[in-house]
């Protein structure tokens, strides 16, 4: 491979330059003329037939230090995934073409500054390069100015350990603290340092709860969940802002996605159908929420559990009317979930809800939580729905009224559970949790009685959770 | 090879990259094999030249069995010949490497034993190859099975696969037992005689066998073959209790699949257990001596493995360290490894793990061998060959009549190399003379996907080349390119080929991908039948098959001498 990428990082200022092999040794003073040695990395060619490269992965992140040979970005050709190595020492200054793009070969992928210093100059110029970067790049902090000054190799050796240990600290095999350090040792078993690599997630301020104290990928997978939903709150924030930001008076058309919740919510108005409610005590599963959450199990996932259950002995509220004629059976019970994502609405199915176990529910409904936010569902993983839910509770909303979606028999809505006083059958009062759910249904295939009766189940299976766990 | 731990070990060391070590540790009489020695006793009892009355011991079925072995042996293993030996040919060690001798020295018309104090098979296969792969297959389905995305692009849904780690274990102890009654029997059928104990040399072609003391027999041979094996090399530092820390021995029985393991060593060994432990749901640490992982790799290839074997995998990895220390679990407390930089010897900290698994290589078992009684001296345990594994004695001069093959003379520690050079050596003492080029001799890692090489990795043909002035040049192919890698939905694999342009002779092939261990021999034997590149393109390889990836490759190569074959005659079809 060497062969063929001895040309690709070629640098981009003076012409001098541009014979690279030019150059025999390091020379600080020489380096200080040269206002800035900024060089493209260019997309190789590594097979005769390909046209175009696709970047597999960037092995190297924005920032990080070089060695000649390291092999800074994995690129798929048509024949294979290839490792591409470095042909100089410098820092990885910007990467220009994401993970998952393919780019003509020659194209610029991303800029190798020389020193740290050019780093921000090698942005500026990415910037100014290419406007279609929209991602923002975080600016690697600057090298101190007495460091600028002062151009020597060992100085910005040592400014590049202390301005990236905290990375480090993150990073695989650290593990290893030297005994020194006494009581800041972190010990992470192999695959929870690669998660927190990938979330993250500093493993400094870990309690682990695998064997001795040791920090295990559950404990990391909690960590990130933790910072996602306190990320999630500022981006809330964040949007409300963006809310206010509308343009007022301005007519906006519909996405591809606001438009298919349009058509659905018209063609719902053809379907007659009717609400029942009914008021469930809930202090059963939170205790038993409290119990197995940290075993990753969500409340979406108790609930579509609890709901697929009921619905195992009320086939006909599962059955849908498809042509106004007849009762449609569904084989399996697949609850969907009613998720709000940025700008619509989509429901993710948790398919045979009532056969898989909680547990792998919970990890089904992250899954496909992610793969909604990143616009990646299959239809099949969100139009398969026999059933569907739709929870406002964390809202603090109590009470709400959901449409029935085209296609299904029957949808319910439910609010948050709240502490509520409550007179007993022995003439007492007390405090009990307890939430509203509110079942629209279809009045063609599902009557009152049927719903009544679900509704009876449900509230027996959540009052007395054990059977969820099985 | 596992390590600098173990590169230190042998001027060799750079081939003593072994997963399968050859021939028994014939002085260990461990109590795992205590069954299988009391067995063989019988054999011995019965078949014994100075006896043949047969023991009151043995059941019918096996009296019948050793009376039809006796018939066989006298038509098959013939007499000795002309000398007043016992023997023509003796081999101390019954593994792979004393096999392939035997078998050999049979054909060839001599009257052969072997003396084993162990289990027949030797370390491949009782403690090595063997029992390996039987885990590799379970690993490599369980690893499909649970890679729920490449199911999908097949269509196929699978429910949650777990294993029963007991069943796994009983699946390679069975596999083991196989292969050794296989093993066993074809050399019975042959006429071979087993004889059971230690084996010491006592002189020029005499030796003695038994289990020590008075009840030893003595046999003279006309020649003898050494073919005594390795056990794993235990760095010292480190204690092995054989259940939180461990060698491949105790590995392959299985007995507890730990959460997080350290494996110590990243050569053939240590990667193959990373296979099986990480598809068995276990995390995995490595800790390797020199600077990268899998040092005894082509250095593309390597890279090109660790991006697939280790990245995405529950494994990392401190490279550059040495464990200089491992104390065992107990009272509740955790594995713990001591870590010293390789070179400054200053401590690296320390890792706190379940289990710990030493894979840094191998050690030649020869002690006891009575190498003494003729002026021979081990180096770091290694018996000393010239090329046609003939043995040297202290003095620098060939000990007559005497051969080391396998892992005891440390060339090239693989069981098919041993077995090669016993049949090498059979067919200099039946009058041919016989070199066997070590450099045709592939060798494999059975990972998912499959590793294998054969000649020389590019840095070392690079050397070669330029020492030598002749130029060299390399040729890749992909898997991604081969039907048959894509209906597998294997496409990612290299296949790579290291060449001389101006005569068309393969240097080296180095292949990672499926079935890699399997497809190594059309290069393998290229190599040792001297065939060359510009003959190769014209062989025909049925499509659509992985064989192809191999086919593309000679076929990309640019030789600048047209095909010497001579033109054949027509065949009408």
């Amino acid at each position: 491979m060497s062969q063929l990428l001895h040309t690709t990082f070629v640098p981009t200022t003076s012409p001098s330059l541009r014979r690279p092999l030019t150059r025999t040794a390091h020379n600080p003073t020489w380096a200080l003329q040269i206002h800035s040695k900024i060089r493209e990395i260019f997309m190789p060619a590594l097979s005769s037939t390909m046209t175009e490269g696709k970047i597999v992965s960037w092995i190297k992140s924005e920032g990080e230090k070089l060695s000649k040979g390291d092999s800074v970005v994995v690129v798929e050709s048509d024949k294979a995934d290839m490792d591409v190595e470095s042909f100089y020492d410098g820092y990885l200054a910007a990467i220009m073409v994401e993970e998952g793009h393919s780019v003509p070969i020659g194209s610029p992928i991303a800029l190798l500054a020389e020193s740290e210093d050019e780093i921000a100059a090698a942005l500026a110029q990415k910037t100014s390069s290419s406007s279609a970067i929209t991602t923002p790049n975080p600016a690697p902090a600057p090298a101190p100015d007495s460091i600028t000054s002062d151009d020597t190799p060992s100085a910005i050796t040592s400014a590049n350990v202390s301005s990236r240990s905290s990375v480090a600290n993150g990073a695989m095999g650290s593990s290893v603290h030297p005994a020194s350090e006494g009581g800041k040792r972190v010990v992470a078993s192999p695959y929870a340092k690669k998660l927190a690599k990938e979330y993250g997630v500093d493993l400094i301020g870990l309690v682990g709860s695998g064997p001795n104290g040791r920090i295990v990928a559950k404990d990391v997978e909690e960590a990130a969940a933790a910072k996602a939903s306190a990320g999630g709150a500022s981006e809330a924030a964040k949007s409300s802002t963006v809310g206010a930001a509308l343009e007022l008076g301005s007519v906006v058309p519909f996405t591809t996605m606001q438009s298919a919740v349009s058509r659905n919510m018209l063609e719902s108005l053809a379907v007659p159908t009717f609400r029942v409610g009914y008021t469930i005590t809930t202090d059963a599963l939170d205790a038993l929420y409290k119990k197995i959450k940290s075993k990753g199990v969500t409340m979406t996932a108790i609930l579509a559990k609890a709901t697929a259950l009921a619905l195992v002995k009320h086939p006909i509220v599962n059955s849908s009317c498809r042509d106004g004629k007849s009762f449609t059976y569904n084989s399996s019970i697949n609850i969907a979930v009613a998720v709000a994502i940025d700008g619509g609405l989509i429901t993710p199915v948790l398919q045979d809800a009532d056969k898989i176990d909680i547990y792998s529910l919970s990890r089904k409904w992250k899954e496909l939580v992610d793969k909604a936010r990143a616009k990646q569902l299959q239809p099949h993983e969100y139009n398969t729905g026999t059933f569907t839910l739709s929870n406002l509770g964390m809202f603090g909303v109590d009470r709400f009224d959901a449409i029935l979606p085209p296609g299904t028999g029957a949808i319910m809505a439910v609010g948050a559970s709240q502490p509520t006083l409550v007179g007993t059958k022995d003439g007492r009062i007390g405090l009990k949790n307890q939430m509203q759910v509110n079942v629209t249904a279809d009045h063609r295939v599902v009557y009152g009685a049927d719903l009544a009766a679900f509704l009876q189940t449900l509230a027996k299976i959540i009052e007395d959770p054990k059977d969820l766990t099985l | 090879m596992q390590s600098a731990i173990s590169l230190s070990l042998s001027p060799s060391s750079s081939i003593t990259r072994s997963d399968c070590s050859v021939a028994a540790n014939a002085y260990l009489c461990t109590p795992r094999s205590l069954r299988f020695c009391g067995l063989r006793r019988k054999v011995f009892e019965s078949k014994s030249f100075h006896s043949l009355k047969v023991s009151t011991r043995l059941v019918p079925c096996s009296r019948e069995s050793n009376f039809n072995k006796v018939c066989a042996a006298l038509q098959s293993n013939g007499t000795p010949s002309k000398g007043g030996f016992d023997y023509d040919l003796v081999i101390i060690g019954a593994g792979v490497g004393g096999h392939g001798a035997a078998l050999h020295a049979v054909e060839k018309g001599l009257k052969t034993a072997i003396i084993e104090g162990d289990v027949i098979g030797g370390t491949c296969v009782n403690r090595g190859c063997v029992p390996s792969k039987a885990l590799l297959a379970v690993s490599g389905r369980m690893r499909e099975l649970q890679n729920e995305h490449h199911m999908k692009s097949f269509g196929l849904q699978v429910a949650a696969a777990g294993y029963d780690r007991q069943g796994v274990a009983d699946h390679a102890n069975n596999l083991a037992s196989k292969i050794r009654s296989n093993l066993t029997n074809s050399m019975k059928a042959l006429g071979v005689d087993i004889l059971t104990g230690t084996g010491t040399i006592l002189g020029p072609q005499k030796l003695k066998f038994g289990k020590g003391g008075s009840g030893d027999t003595f046999v003279t041979a006309k020649d003898i073959i050494i073919a005594t094996g390795s056990v794993p090399l235990v760095p010292k530092g480190i204690e092995v209790d054989g259940k939180s820390v461990i060698t491949s021995d105790h590995a392959l029985k299985l007995e507890f699949v730990p959460e997080w393991i350290a494996i110590v060593g990243s050569g053939y060994i240590g990667l193959e257990f990373s296979d099986v432990y990480t598809a068995l749901g276990s995390e995995v640490t490595f800790i390797e001596a020199l600077d990268q992982l899998m040092p005894g790799f082509d250095p593309e290839i390597g890279k090109l493995a660790q991006r697939v074997l280790i990245n995405p995998r529950k494994i990392d990895y401190h490279t550059g360290v040495f464990a200089s220390k491992i104390t065992p679990a107990k009272d509740g407390k955790p594995v713990i490894i001591e870590l010293i930089d390789a070179k400054t010897k200053e401590p690296k900290g320390t890792v706190e793990v379940d289990a710990a698994l030493i894979a840094t290589g191998r050690a030649p078992f020869t002690q006891g061998l009575g190498l003494e009684n003729i002026n021979v001296q081990t180096q770091r345990g290694f018996v000393p060959v010239d090329e046609r594994m003939r043995v040297i004695d202290a003095n620098g001069m060939l000990v007559p009549h005497l051969y080391c093959i396998g892992d005891a003379n440390g060339k090239l520690m693989l069981a098919h190399a041993a077995s090669a050079q016993g049949i090498s050596v059979v067919e200099q003492v039946s009058g041919n003379d016989h070199v066997l080029n070590h450099l045709s001799i592939p060798a494999a890692c059975f990972t998912h996907p499959e590793i294998s090489m054969v000649g020389l990795t590019e840095p070392q043909a690079r050397e070669k080349a330029e020492k030598e002035g002749f130029e060299m040049s390399i040729t890749k192919t992909s898997f991604k390119a081969n039907t048959k890698a894509l209906a597998e939905n294997e496409g990612e694999g290299l296949a790579k080929l290291i060449y001389r342009p101006d005569t068309g002779e393969i240097l080296g092939v180095h292949i990672f991908g499926m079935h890699a261990a399997d497809l190594i021999h059309e290069a393998s034997n290229a190599i040792a039948m001297g065939t060359r590149i510009q003959d190769l393109k014209f062989a025909v390889h049925a499509h659509p098959t992985l064989s192809e990836v191999l086919d593309e490759l000679f076929k990309s190569a640019k030789v600048k001498v047209n095909s010497s074959s001579p033109i054949a005659q027509p065949v009408a079809v």
